[in-house]
């Protein structure tokens, strides 16, 4: 079921539209930002409130990277693994993070703090090695640097 | 036509097609996997390109996808290419890259398109050494069988599935190399015509799941032209055969009847033929010792005719009931045996009346019935009171196209052409054709209808009136229409006359003469106004209008001359007498002194029959069927059935010439009789030439319906002898069953399978065509026997019929109908009937709360003498006094609709 | 010193101007002239400043413009969309713009708005941009308050209604027919040209898509002039242009020159030039998607034409510095992999092409690769060319591969016959 608040925030990002269907992805990012992820449920409740079936709904919303099928952890660390950050040395990065939180890329540690997801470039060319927990990015990154960033989050 | 240069040499190409259909349709071999004819051209899989250069000296030239190019004079191109062929065998090994290798256990095995396409491109060893990418397979009913991984990414299931035949339960997943083709979760692919897939996906992605189950190498099964035997719509089928049992059914190709495509019901429902209820010796109703109900025993032919025979001499009156599921050639040969005074049409009453009042129609009519090719290319549409997606399936999907078809229009304002596809539908931006559905509850196609409107037949039968009466007010309409009324006729008759090619699509289903008649004024006053208008009646039976052309008296004749002691006898053709009549009827009409049942399948008739002669199936027999356009069309025996089966016509005619009738002394093989038919019924004389005769030869060779890698002929019986058994001779047609004959492309009605060299999957097909999406070479087979004439000007029928009164105490109960559930034949397949519903009855939503019934919650109806406890369904926009029960459901059959039942007591409870 | 239109009203707090410093400083007077001349001289005018598009594949923005319907019998509605997906591999000059100065993009598509006589504009926003989403947002409310958007615009009767679209992901979603597919929100794969956009875009109606860069151009041509704009450049191409270097050089970071400034001005003198103990291999000179340049093309002009002949493409301007301790292979596996993971999966030369090549590039890393590879590899950059696959990813994907062959083939064969990476 869909709650209140979800409800009204997709009919309004679909009500821009004449098809509903238009606001698919927001409607999807809806209850992604109220749950965290989008789980089956999820898609037949969205679908039904856009008018589309939930096959047509899951055809898009597997389709993007960020719309999340499974499910994630409360913190989301997105590392970023194209060129700049991977000349700059992101692999370091990467590695120190998988080992302090004991996860591979696509895990979720045990207490569900923390989910290590892989990112196309973040536009943080210029200081990287980047990475975006969240909604917040950390630039010129090394490794001892991830104590106290990596603490900030619950 | 535009001349283009293929390798250097001028061909003939046509401008409006794209250069791959053009080139394939000049007999080129150019290798692809997402263009369909049908669903035309979107350059997904690269596969089909060739090298397009500039001018004579361009050397170097560019490659192209040919399904994307469009065919244009001057065009210069090369197939042959070194470097274009190079690139066409990397796509294939790219799309090998994933691919399983797993031919020896795939049920494509055989017929596969990239198996194929592989050996054309001339890509062989393999090079990528990396690990594939594996996926989950779904559980999708009981027809179609999903392997993904053999999946090349065409993307034409989806294209099919969901812009085809817009199914919104199936579809493309995931993205990248991991793009998925199934469903959000496992579960049985609503679309009726989820079938097709298996046709239409190029590899083993999608199967059939019958013939999995009764698997068989695709070149060891025996097969024939045959027709489809489950509506009216006479679809061009193929079945397949092995070890005695029916194993598959495919689309045979019809320009201008099922094209690429034929329903669920249609593909799936071939399982009857092996059902264990098949009746397979003559039996007799056991007497004296051991007799009891359903006590019978087997007795040879011989006997068998002997004991009919004697029975004749004796009888004081032999009646035959005919059948809209029997071939032309069985009613016929029953008319000849019983006299035209005692052939009854075993139907219904209010069918009766609507068939003789629609072959009236068909005869003197001024509006054409339309070809199903004809059907998509109206562009405005008006059904009245049918759930043509019920009842003619084939057909919806064909309105599903017509409705689609605007998009065309809007494209070409914008110069593209019509095979660009994305881009047709993108400029199109969801325009449609008008579609309007008058009925009394939803149909299937009500989501591509511009309007809908619910009422009660007898009122959608003064609609129709009235929309004639406005179009030419030379037609009688109806007085006083409210308001209502007069917007929705001016919504209606506008669309209708902005038109070119508007189509009136009316039927049995509604079981209302006067609706029938109202579409026959509606067609022919746009026919006046100078419209080539289409009109189409509907029709259950597979030859009902065949049956009809033969012609007989109504079955309650048949009572009153029981009733009189008139006769004591009846033969029953291929007819369950509890389907067509209600119980008391049927137990009336065999009450005879002596009953005899022609019949496949045991059924409550046969069961009380004094003697049932087991009927082959159409699978096993040569015919002919009329379908709902008037076109007859033959069909093959498949394979014989052994046992003492044996076709109706010939039973009859064995009665005959035992009983020393000589009206069949000339039935010696199937031309006899067709001869006799053609002679004697002057609608009928075409039949004779809808296909070749047995003598047709071709360099002195029938056509095999064996493959020549068929294999085990000589080892197969073994189990039983071993001695080769002679195959059985086919008397009646220029078909043969083996392996020898002619190699070629047969005549049109004898295409026993699409097998062309180096291609042996469906898409041969395109060497059967004269063009490529197009008739069949020779010309679609069948032929027309109603064609109105140049000059025809019917007279209107004159009766407005009266509105419906709703009564207080009662309900008009109506039927309606399901697509796996109401034909009686494809009940006996198990798939089919896994998916029929169960019993019910459909009430409005204010009588179901006046009643104070829940949803499900049981109630008693009494129909007749006979009571049902069936559960409610509520359907809101049900007109009021009018209650729906399914048609033809296993346990509901015998209700002679529309009759009018009591309503029972506030709060009635079980 | 140097004009810089683009970046000169940005803040050094790192702020966004708001609306009031953005007109203060001559905001929304290119709008004003805009909308007193007819959308045929806007277009015009746009037409004669040779602007050329900043999304890579540097079309003439206001040649784009032209082939929009004009007129009464026009379909409607028309749009308009700012690509501001930016996820190619080393580009970030439009998040610059974004966070920078919003209300100057959201300028420059009014401005496009009322040359084509669109009805409603997309601020197609990449997903993990949240602090240009942040800005936008402000900025637009701020726009309708002053009157700039919405219904009858300073007065003029043209009305325009602007929203942001922000995507969930995906590379593909950059490419402007597969943009439109993403704003119908459906899964965004490309559609075939022709039909064009302006022609037949978003729900079939006429649509025109431009880069973030290139609508921020647009207040400036109006507000001083085409030839002002022509005369800011050092080459053909008219304008300044955003440039960024990253890498291992010792001030990586964005400048805002004049079209034409050369390779080695860029990397040696604004960006310092390469780190202690670094050497300079090769650079790429405009993202993820374009061919290595090397040594001997430092005094390439880093304009369309001038960088086209030296065998690469100017793409976004956004180049990454390769140094002689990054393993060549390595790179070029990690671009790979990005664009095979990035492929929509519609035709198959991309779909299936692109991860073979990854997976032979990564093989070949570790030491598992085979000399047939590089073979395989080469055959690779000329089946995946312009016009066989679907769109225009997978060519731009073998661009870097390619040249890679050609500049690194030492260091293929080292790992082929070390079975493994020199570097690590
Ligand atoms: C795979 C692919 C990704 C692209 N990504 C972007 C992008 O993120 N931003 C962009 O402005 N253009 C991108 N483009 C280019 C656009 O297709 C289009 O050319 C551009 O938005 C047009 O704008 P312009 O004429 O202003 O340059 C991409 C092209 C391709 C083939
Ligand atoms: S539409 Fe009718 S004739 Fe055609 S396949 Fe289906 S059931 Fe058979
Ligand atoms: S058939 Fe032409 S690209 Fe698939």
């Amino acid at each position: 079921m869909l709650s209140e608040e979800e409800r009204k925030e997709i009919e309004a990002e679909a009500g821009q539209y004449d098809r509903k269907e238009a606001g698919s992805v927001e409607a999807l990012k809806v209850v992604q930002r109220h749950r965290g992820w989008v789980s089956d449920e999820a898609i037949r409740d969205i679908s039904a409130a856009l008018d589309m079936t939930p096959d047509e709904l899951d055809a898009v919303a597997t389709f993007y990277s960020f719309i999340f099928r499974r499910e994630v952890g409360r913190n989301l660390i997105l590392v970023c693994d194209s060129v700049a950050c991977y000349v700059m040395g992101y692999q370091g990065v990467l590695d120190s993070i998988k080992e302090k939180l004991g996860i591979d890329l696509g895990g979720t540690t045990e207490d569900r703090r923390f989910t290590l997801l892989p990112i196309s470039c973040l536009g943080q060319c210029d200081k990287a090695p980047a990475i975006m927990i969240n909604e917040d990015i950390y630039g010129n990154l090394g490794p001892e640097m991830l104590d106290s960033i990596l603490s900030r989050y619950k | 036509m535009a001349t283009i240069y293929i390798d250097n040499k001028p061909y003939q190409a046509n401008e409006k097609q794209n250069l791959l259909h053009a080139c394939l349709s000049l007999g080129f071999n150019i290798p692809y996997f997402c263009w369909h004819p049908a669903m035309n051209s979107v350059g997904a899989c690269r596969q089909c390109a060739v090298k397009e250069f500039k001018d004579e000296n361009d050397k170097r030239g560019k490659i192209v996808m040919s399904c994307m190019t469009a065919v244009r004079d001057g065009l210069r191109i090369s197939i042959d290419d070194p470097e274009v062929k190079e690139f066409r065998a990397r796509v294939i090994e790219w799309l090998m890259t994933n691919h399983p290798h797993d031919c020896p256990v795939c049920d494509e095995g055989g017929e596969c398109h990239l198996q194929d396409m592989t050996v054309m491109t001339g890509h062989v060893y393999r090079r990528f050494r990396f690990r594939k990418r594996t996926y989950v397979n779904q559980d999708l009913g009981p027809f179609v069988n999903h392997e993904m991984n053999r999946c090349i990414q065409c993307y034409r299931c989806v294209r099919f599935y969901n812009e085809y035949a817009d199914g919104r339960d199936f579809g493309v997943f995931a993205c990248h190399n991991h793009v998925y083709f199934g469903r959000h979760k496992d579960g049985v692919l609503e679309s009726k015509f989820s079938g097709n897939l298996v046709e239409v996906c190029p590899t083993g992605v999608f199967t059939d799941k019958t013939l999995k189950r009764h698997y068989t190498r695709k070149w060891d099964l025996q097969t024939a032209p045959s027709i489809c035997p489950h509506c009216g719509m006479g679809c061009n089928t193929i079945p397949g055969e092995r070890y005695g049992t029916l194993r598959r059914i495919r689309t045979r190709y019809s320009g201008q009847v099922n094209g690429y495509f034929i329903c669920d019901r249609g593909r799936y429902g071939y399982e009857f033929v092996n059902s264990p209820e098949r009746i397979k010796d003559p039996l007799r109703r056991v007497s004296g010792e051991g007799a009891g109900p359903g006590k019978y025993a087997p007795f040879e032919k011989g006997t068998a005719l002997g004991a009919i025979k004697d029975v004749l001499n004796v009888s004081r009156g032999v009646m035959g009931i005919g059948s809209p599921r029997a071939s032309l050639e069985a009613n016929f040969a029953l008319k000849k045996l019983v006299g035209a005074e005692n052939f009854f049409l075993g139907i219904p009453d209010a069918d009766y009346r609507i068939l003789s009042l629609v072959l009236d129609i068909y005869t003197k009519g001024s509006a054409r019935t339309p070809t199903l090719d004809e059907v998509e290319s109206s562009d405005a549409i008006l059904i009245l009171g049918e759930d043509v997606s019920s009842t003619a399936p084939r057909l919806a999907l064909a309105i599903r196209q017509a409705v689609k078809r605007k998009s065309f229009e809007a494209a070409g304002g914008m110069t593209i052409p019509y095979w660009d596809d994305k881009a047709v539908r993108i400029a199109a931006g969801g325009r449609r054709n008008p579609l309007f559905i008058l009925s009394c509850s939803h149909t299937g196609l009500d989501d591509m209808a511009k309007e809908r409107y619910f009422a009660a037949p007898d009122d959608l039968a003064r609609l129709a009136f009235a929309f004639a009466s406005r179009i030419d007010t030379g037609a009688p309409g109806p007085e006083g229409m409210s308001p209502d009324f007069k917007d929705l006729t001016a919504r209606i008759c506008g669309a209708l006359e902005s038109s070119k090619n508007p189509l009136i699509v009316c039927g049995a289903g509604a079981k209302n003469e006067g609706l029938v008649q109202g579409a026959a004024n509606l067609a022919w006053a746009l026919r006046k106004q100078g419209k080539s208008a289409f009109l189409s009646f509907v029709l259950p039976g597979a030859n009902e209008l065949g049956l009809g052309i033969i012609g007989g008296r109504p079955v309650a004749d048949a009572l009153k001359a029981i009733g009189e002691q008139k006769a004591d006898t009846v033969i029953a053709l291929e007819n369950d007498l509890y389907r067509s009549l209600d119980k008391k009827n049927a137990d009336t009409l065999l009450s005879a002194k002596f009953s005899i049942t022609l019949d496949q399948i045991s059924n409550e008739t046969t069961k009380k029959s004094w003697a049932v002669l087991p009927a082959a199936s159409f699978a096993e027999s040569e015919g002919t069927y009329v379908n709902f356009e008037g076109r007859a069309q033959r069909f093959y025996k498949v394979f014989v059935q052994g046992g003492g089966t044996e076709e109706s016509w010939k039973w009859l005619r064995d009665i005959m010439l035992e009983a020393g009738r000589p009206e069949a002394s000339n039935w010696d093989t199937l031309d006899g009789i067709l001869r006799d038919m053609a002679n004697e019924i002057p609608v009928l004389a075409p039949i004779t030439g809808i296909a070749p005769p047995e003598t047709f030869r071709i360099a002195g060779m029938k056509v095999p319906r064996q493959p020549h890698r068929y294999s085990g002929r000589t080892a197969m019986h073994a189990d039983k002898s071993l001695l080769e058994p002679k195959p059985p001779e086919d008397r009646d047609s220029a078909l043969s069953f083996s392996m020898e004959g002619y190699a070629g492309v047969p005549p049109p009605a004898l295409i026993q399978r699409f097998w062309a060299p180096g291609w042996n999957s469906v898409q041969a097909l395109n060497k059967f065509q004269s063009e490529v999406g197009g008739p069949l070479r020779g010309g679609d087979p069948g032929k027309r026997l109603f064609e109105p004439g140049p000059g025809a000007s019917p007279a209107y029928f004159a009766q407005v019929p009266p509105g419906f009164q709703p009564r207080k105490d009662e309900w008009l109960l109506l039927p309606v109908y399901h697509i796996f559930g109401s034909e009686e034949l494809s009940m006996h397949a198990p798939g089919i009937a896994s998916l029929a519903p169960d019993p019910y009855i459909a009430l409005s939503e204010q009588d179901r709360l006046q009643l104070g019934k829940q949803e499900g919650e049981y109630m008693e109806v009494g129909i007749g003498e006979t009571s049902y406890s069936l559960p409610v369904k509520p359907v809101r926009e049900l007109p009021e006094g009018i209650a729906l029960m399914p048609s033809g459901l296993p346990g509901l059959s015998g209700i002679g609709f529309p009759v009018w039942i009591k309503k029972p007591g506030k709060g009635a409870r079980r | 010193m140097n004009e810089r239109p683009l970046t000169g009203m940005f803040r050094p707090d790192g702020l966004a101007p708001d609306i009031k410093e953005y007109e203060s400083k001559g905001g929304y007077q290119g709008l004003r002239r805009a909308l007193s001349m007819s959308p045929g001289e806007v277009q015009e005018e746009v037409r004669a400043s040779d602007l050329r598009g900043r999304g890579g594949a540097g079309f003439q923005t206001g040649a784009k413009w032209s082939f929009v319907p004009m007129g009464e019998n026009a379909p409607r509605p028309k749009y308009l969309a700012a690509n501001c997906d930016e996820m190619e591999p080393g580009a970030f000059k439009d998040r610059l713009l974004m966070e920078g100065n919003p209300h100057l993009l959201i300028e420059g598509m009014i401005i496009g708005a009322w040359a084509v006589q669109a009805d409603i504009a997309f601020i197609f926003l990449r997903w993990a941009y949240k602090e240009a989403a942040r800005r936008l947002e402000k900025a637009l409310h701020e726009a309708c308050q002053g009157g700039y958007l919405g219904k009858n615009i300073l007065g003029s009767g043209f009305s325009l209604e602007m929203r942001i679209h922000t995507s969930a992901g995906r590379y593909i979603c950059g490419e402007e027919t597969a943009l439109i597919t993403a704003l119908e929100g459906k899964r965004a794969t490309p559609r075939s040209k022709p039909p064009f956009p302006q022609t037949s875009g978003l729900w079939g109606k006429p649509t025109v898509v431009n880069n973030t860069e290139s609508f921020c151009n647009v207040p400036h041509i109006l507000a001083k002039g085409a030839e002002w704009y022509k005369s800011i450049s050092r080459s053909a191409d008219g304008g300044t242009k955003i440039y960024t270097v990253s890498g291992r050089v010792k001030n990586p970071g964005w400048w805002e020159l004049p079209m034409g400034a050369t390779v080695r001005e860029l990397i040696y003198e604004h960006a310092g030039g390469m780190r202690e103990g670094y050497k300079f291999r090769a650079v790429i000179p405009g993202g993820a998607s374009t061919e290595f340049l090397i040594e001997e093309h430092l005094d390439v002009k880093m304009d369309f034409d001038d960088v086209q002949k030296a065998g690469s493409r100017l793409g976004t301007g956004t180049m990454i510095v390769l140094d002689d301790r990054t393993c060549p292979v390595g790179t070029v596996f990690n671009l790979e992999n990005f664009f095979a993971r990035e492929s929509c999966g519609w035709c198959t030369p991309c779909r299936e092409g692109l991860p073979w090549i990854a997976k032979t590039l990564n093989a070949i890393e570790c030491g598992e690769g085979r000399y047939e590879d590089l073979s395989m590899l080469e055959a690779h950059c000329h089946l995946l060319a312009p016009g066989h696959t679907y769109c225009a990813l997978a060519p731009g994907a073998v661009e870097p591969l390619q040249s890679a062959l050609k500049y690194f083939r030492e260091d293929f064969s080292r790992h082929i016959e070390g079975k493994g990476c020199p570097w690590s």
